[in-house]
């Protein structure tokens, strides 16, 4: 139980940290459904092409790979900021956003090579499901980003107070947590699809 | 450059083109009332930007009444539809206006009607239960409630601005798909959900997390009012079922907007999946709206029988054993899809199931009652048809859960009546309850008596009339949602009482309206003398003055046990005064949640009518808004304790500052 | 006085409300109840052990409330106040343990039933299945013989207590095939096959109807089903058959507009593979024929 002693200030960052906890379960939710609906649709490709005759590993390997660097060099950025170290928690934040970026420049990149292939959206139940699921992710990806650089420019302009702060964990939180998704999303969409 | 709208997109129909008439004139009457008596700003700093919780539970109330007036206009018209459509009469509705308006009815009802009240009464109640000055995140909390807003103003657009949708509250495709309902009413259905239903899951947040880190010193889990723990089992609920419904109303919009194929019945769609999942939702809802019902009888029983709630701890399992069971019933929505014996056995049971929790709780109500001394106030009125009218939707409903019956009543009027009986005798009997209990909590006066009970009863008797003919029509094989039926079937006489207990339930709710007004009217002689705890509560906040402080507590309540305030006012100590006051953070007025919710609606305009540039506009808005709001530091101000002690000292006597 | 006066009519009035309907039911055909076929009736016998089974938790239910809340009024000095009493074990194990045996019996009937009556099982008879193909358009209904290779629209004739074999589609938004005096209903879905199982044991006309709304024309969507005799249904067909009227695919892409015409046609031909073009109309390749759990049961009927 929480004390009346304890300031308002520390009682609200315990709170919001908690909220953005079930936050990030409401996400989890939203995200399982999108799973469950691409198991469903997967082998409705209406005669069109399967995960098989799409993807190429090698590709999302590398995608994969850069998202979990992203992870890491947050991870670092967080260090740095327990630290009270302004500089090098911008450094790796921009180089978190900069890795983030080349993510979604890749996973866009496929996109456009798979709709002028023809195989756009509309072609079949299963690439439906597919561009959603992926595309949501990408979203959030997108929101992550839009995120980081605000977190960027307010520490540059000094009025994001670097240490104890919730904003930062949070993005944490938030990055790592699409990070977790994505290795369902490689696993489940991309692995199972081109061996199943 | 506007998309699909054009001037023929106004209403044409004499019906329509009235509820427009009645929509519009009745928007330009109050903002010239407003206008005329200078109030608008007064309504923008006191109310519209308010983040006190109270001030907002009382918003989300007055706007869930506006729409159960007009889901009630639209029940009426329904019957009267069918009371006349027989034989060679086609009543005085087209199919498709008849279709419109029974979807808009079970929208509206559940979605701004039950939900509005549901969060209404839980902003205004809860942190005061709890013992907590306001929510976990007060400005999240206006947030929900200016989407919910937005969701209720493009509903109502839909009724000046071309056409609602005709596939019924759930919209089940293909026939919601664009192939069958190529116009924009699917669209706006899907749209006004969303946004709602936005607001819904993040309110779901907000209070699971007030009631879990917000309770006041010493208040355990398993002291906290029952109120508080069926509303800690609903949000839980929302928290796990409202993703399933934006994702499946997403993909309704994508199927609509950008030609994918989830749920066509072409190119490998799979309309059953949209069964599956919005009844994943669906289900789950029932008990989000019925749970805090539950709970507000757990409080009023007690406090009106002046005895200890009857088995507490039988109550928190029984709540929760609800809420997770819940969770697996929803296959029950739809048997006859053809699932198989097991599936449909082990859905059918599990839905039997729930009915144990359900009965238990009855039980612990009634033996709250048994060797009580009970008074019937009003509230008690509203109990004894909800006990009445549940039991027997309890007993229709264990009915249908077994497959081989149900296949003979889905889809009929017998399961119309069925989920009245759960949604108007659970549901609405138990928040008009909750409302007419707390109402002075907020206005410092009771609403009158006579009228209150005469409401209560032409509720439940209008109830009787209304839907006791539909389990007859259902049983002769009536099925629901039709406009027009043979003459030869004999069911037009059933159609006409029905109607009839339509306009006896109209009736109860003019009384309430009356009851209203003259209650406000007479506000003098119905004042609260005790100055906040007229009806001899047992919760907390039932312990500060009527109407609170906007801080709920000069000084945030110590709790030791179940019922504390009964406790303390048995022991005596009760000490209404103390002396030592501290200085109180209290969040400040913002206008980012009407913003950020406008936005959100010009986003939902412009995908109903194709206007990109306008949804654009909108999404903009909504990410520049949200970052100026969070980059915001100062949404805090704090008031003195010198001005408590101050406030404090006039408050106690009575008197205004 | 004047006041109990008051509140014992107020209570009377809706018993009396509820009395009246109850007592209006009986004098009505109630088509759920009042059966012309063996699976319809099994369906009634089970409403009806539910029910009575319900009772016994809702006649305490009732009578403890009305009991309760007139002896434990306020006004009554003589009942017995005890404020504090709040916990039985000895009450409560009833009430959680009476519903739980009474759901557990309603669990097995469920269980057995679920399999007895799945509308997918055909039924125990001798004598030989008559095959129906239904297909659900906007807003008529479609039966097709194959056996007969004769098809019907808006009427189904049936002989009378042999086994009918029912296999429904859609063409048009999903439906739900429903004769309440027969059996109950069942969905009917684009590119999907259910079945239905049912057996008439009355000669008559029995209504049909789709419950499921599926558009505009919904409420129209019904037809009459015509149970005859064996012999009388031979004759049907022998003499309906001289009929020169054909449902040529043309024909057929013609009925499956939407049209709220509820009129009765006869073919005495059809194309024999229509009930699968109209299946594959839907189709794409990974879609089982039969929306079901498992997979084996493609070919009618869970095992």
């Amino acid at each position: 139980m929480t004390k009346p002693h304890t300031t308002n200030h520390e009682q609200s960052l315990d709170k919001a940290k908690f909220g953005f906890w079930v936050y990030v379960m409401t996400d989890c939710v939203l995200f399982a459904t999108l799973f469950a609906t691409y198991a469903v649709l997967r082998n409705n490709t209406a005669e069109g092409p399967s995960a098989k005759d799409l993807f190429s590993l090698n590709f999302v390997l590398l995608e994969t790979m850069l998202l979990l660097t992203s992870s890491f060099t947050y991870g670092l950025a967080l260090i740095f900021a327990k630290q009270n170290n302004k500089k090098m928690t911008i450094n790796w934040l921009t180089i978190t956003a900069m890795l983030g970026l080349s993510f979604l420049a890749m996973e866009l990149y496929e996109f456009n090579h798979l709709i002028t292939e023809g195989h756009a959206w509309s072609a079949s139940a299963f690439l439906s499901a597919y561009f959603t699921l992926v595309g949501t992710h990408g979203l959030h990806i997108i929101i992550g980003l839009i995120w980081i650089f605000v977190s960027i420019f307010r520490l540059k302009q000094g009025t994001l107070n670097i240490k104890n702060n919730n904003s930062l964990t949070m993005l944490g939180i938030f990055w790592h947590f699409l990070d977790i998704i994505w290795i369902f999303i490689f696993s489940f969409v991309y692995l199972i699809g081109v061996a199943l | 450059m506007f998309g699909r709208l054009g001037f023929d997109d106004l209403p044409t129909e004499l019906i329509t083109i009235g509820g427009a008439l009645s929509m519009v004139g009745g928007l330009i009457a109050v903002t010239a009332g407003l206008i005329y008596f200078k109030k608008l700003g007064w309504l923008w700093r006191n109310w519209l930007t308010s983040l006190d919780h109270k001030k907002i539970g009382v918003m989300y109330i007055a706007i869930a009444v506006i729409m159960l007036l007009r889901g009630a206009g639209d029940a009426v018209m329904m019957r009267a539809q069918q009371a006349l459509a027989s034989g060679d009469s086609t009543g005085i509705l087209s199919s498709d206006t008849f279709q419109q308006v029974f979807s808009a009815h079970g929208t509206i009802m559940i979605f701004f009607v039950a939900m509005g009240l549901m969060f209404g009464l839980i902003n205004l109640v809860l942190p005061l239960q709890l013992g907590a000055r306001d929510v976990a995140f007060p400005f999240l909390n206006s947030l929900s409630f200016w989407l919910f807003a937005s969701g209720f103003v493009l509903i109502n657009a839909s009724l000046v601005i071309g056409e609602f949708s005709a596939a019924g509250w759930l919209a089940y495709p293909p026939l919601s798909g664009l192939e069958y309902s190529p116009g924009v009413g699917v669209d706006y259905w899907i749209w006004a959900l969303q946004i709602s239903g936005l607001g819904s899951l993040l309110s779901g947040i907000n209070f699971l997390v007030t009631i879990l880190k917000m309770r006041a010193p010493g208040m355990k889990l398993m002291d906290m009012p029952i109120f508080a723990w069926t509303v800690l089992g609903s949000m839980m609920l929302v928290i796990a079922v409202f993703p399933i419904l934006t994702v499946t109303l997403s993909l309704l919009a994508l199927d609509r907007l950008m030609g994918m194929n989830f749920f066509t019945s072409t190119l490998g769609g799979n309309p059953m999946m949209y069964i599956n999942l919005i009844w994943a939702w669906g289900h789950p809802e029932v008990y989000i709206l019925v749970l805090p019902a539950f709970g507000i009888f757990s409080e009023i029983v007690p406090v009106f029988s002046k005895k200890k709630l009857f088995g507490y701890t039988s109550m928190v399992w029984a709540i929760m054993s609800i809420t997770v069971l819940s969770f697996i019933v929803w296959l029950h929505h739809f048997f006859t899809m053809g699932g198989g014996a097991k599936v449909n056995a082990f859905f059918g049971i599990m839905t039997m199931v729930i009915s144990i929790p359900t009965g238990v709780k009855v039980f612990n109500w009634l033996f709250t009652m048994f060797r009580g001394k009970i008074t019937y106030s009003s509230p008690m009125i509203w109990f004894l048809g909800f006990i009445a009218t549940f039991t027997i939707g309890g007993m229709t409903g264990v009915l249908m859960a077994v497959p081989a019956i149900d296949f003979q009543v889905h889809n009929s009027l017998f399961l119309v009546a069925h989920f009245h009986n759960m949604i108007i005798g659970g549901v609405v009997f138990g928040y008009m309850a909750g409302l007419t209990y707390w109402f002075p909590k907020f206005t410092g006066f009771k609403l009158h008596e006579g009228l209150g009970k005469l409401a209560a009863w032409l509720w439940i008797n209008g109830f009787i009339v209304a839907f006791g003919p539909l389990y007859i029509l259902g049983l002769m094989g009536a099925t629901r949602r039709i406009d027009h039926y043979d003459a030869s079937l004999g069911w037009q006489w059933l159609f006409i009482i029905a109607g009839i207990g339509v306009l006896i339930i109209g009736a109860g709710i003019a009384t309430q309206i009356l009851q209203l007004g003259y209650s406000i009217w007479k506000r003098k002689e119905l004042r609260d003398s005790t100055n906040g705890d007229p009806w001899d509560g047992r919760t907390l906040e039932w312990s500060t003055t009527a109407p609170p402080p906007h801080y709920n507590f000069a000084v945030i309540p110590e709790v030791k046990g179940q019922d504390s305030l009964w406790t303390s006012k048995q022991a005596k100590t009760t000490t209404k005064q103390s002396t030592t006051y501290n200085d109180i953070e209290m969040p400040k007025n913002t206008d980012a949640g009407i913003k950020l919710s406008a936005f959100a609606f010009l986003i939902g305009f412009g995908l109903v009518w194709h206007i990109w540039w306008l949804a654009l506009i909108g999404l903009f808005g909504v990410i520049i808004q949200t970052i100026l709001h969070l980059t915001k530091d100062d949404h805090e101000y704090t008031i003195s304790a010198k001005d408590i002690k101050l406030h404090e000292q006039h408050r106690l006597k009575g008197t205004s500052l | 006085m004047k006041k109990i006066f008051l509140y014992i009519v107020a209570v009377m009035i809706p018993i009396l409300i509820t009395a009246s309907l109850i007592f209006a039911a009986t004098t009505q055909d109630l088509a759920i109840l009042n059966t012309g076929g063996e699976i319809a009736r099994r369906q009634h016998e089970i409403l009806s052990f539910a029910f009575w089974l319900s009772m016994v938790v809702i006649i305490p239910v009732f009578g403890l409330t009305i009991f309760i809340s007139i002896r434990y009024r306020s006004k009554n000095k003589k009942a017995k106040y005890t404020p504090n009493w709040h916990h039985s074990k000895s009450l409560e194990t009833i009430w959680w343990g009476v519903p739980i045996v009474l759901i557990l019996i309603l669990s097995a009937v469920t269980w057995r039933t679920s399999h007895t009556l799945d509308p997918y099982k055909p039924l125990d008879n001798d004598l030989p299945p008559l095959e129906v193909q239904v297909v659900a358009l906007q807003w008529r209904w479609l039966f097709l013989y194959p056996e007969q290779n004769v098809a019907q629209i808006n009427n189904l004739t049936i002989p009378k207590d042999r086994p009918i074999n029912l296999t429904i589609t859609s063409d048009a938004p999903m439906n739900s095939f429903w004769i309440p005096k027969l059996a109950g209903q069942v969905y009917a879905m684009n590119g999907m096959n259910t079945k239905l199982h049912i057996i008439a044991d009355q000669a008559g006309s029995y209504d049909g109807m789709s419950a499921n709304i599926s558009g505009e024309g919904f409420a129209q969507m019904r037809f009459t089903t015509e149970v005859i005799t064996d012999e009388e249904f031979d004759n049907w067909i022998r003499l309906n058959k001289y009929r020169d009227e054909e449902l040529t695919q043309e024909l057929y892409d013609f009925i499956a507009q939407p049209s709220e015409d509820d009129e009765v046609h006869f073919f005495a031909h059809y194309d024999k593979n229509l009930y699968q073009t109209i299946l594959n109309k839907y189709m794409s390749h990974a879609i089982p024929t039969d929306y079901s759990n498992t997979p084996e049961t493609t070919n009618g009927g869970h095992h």
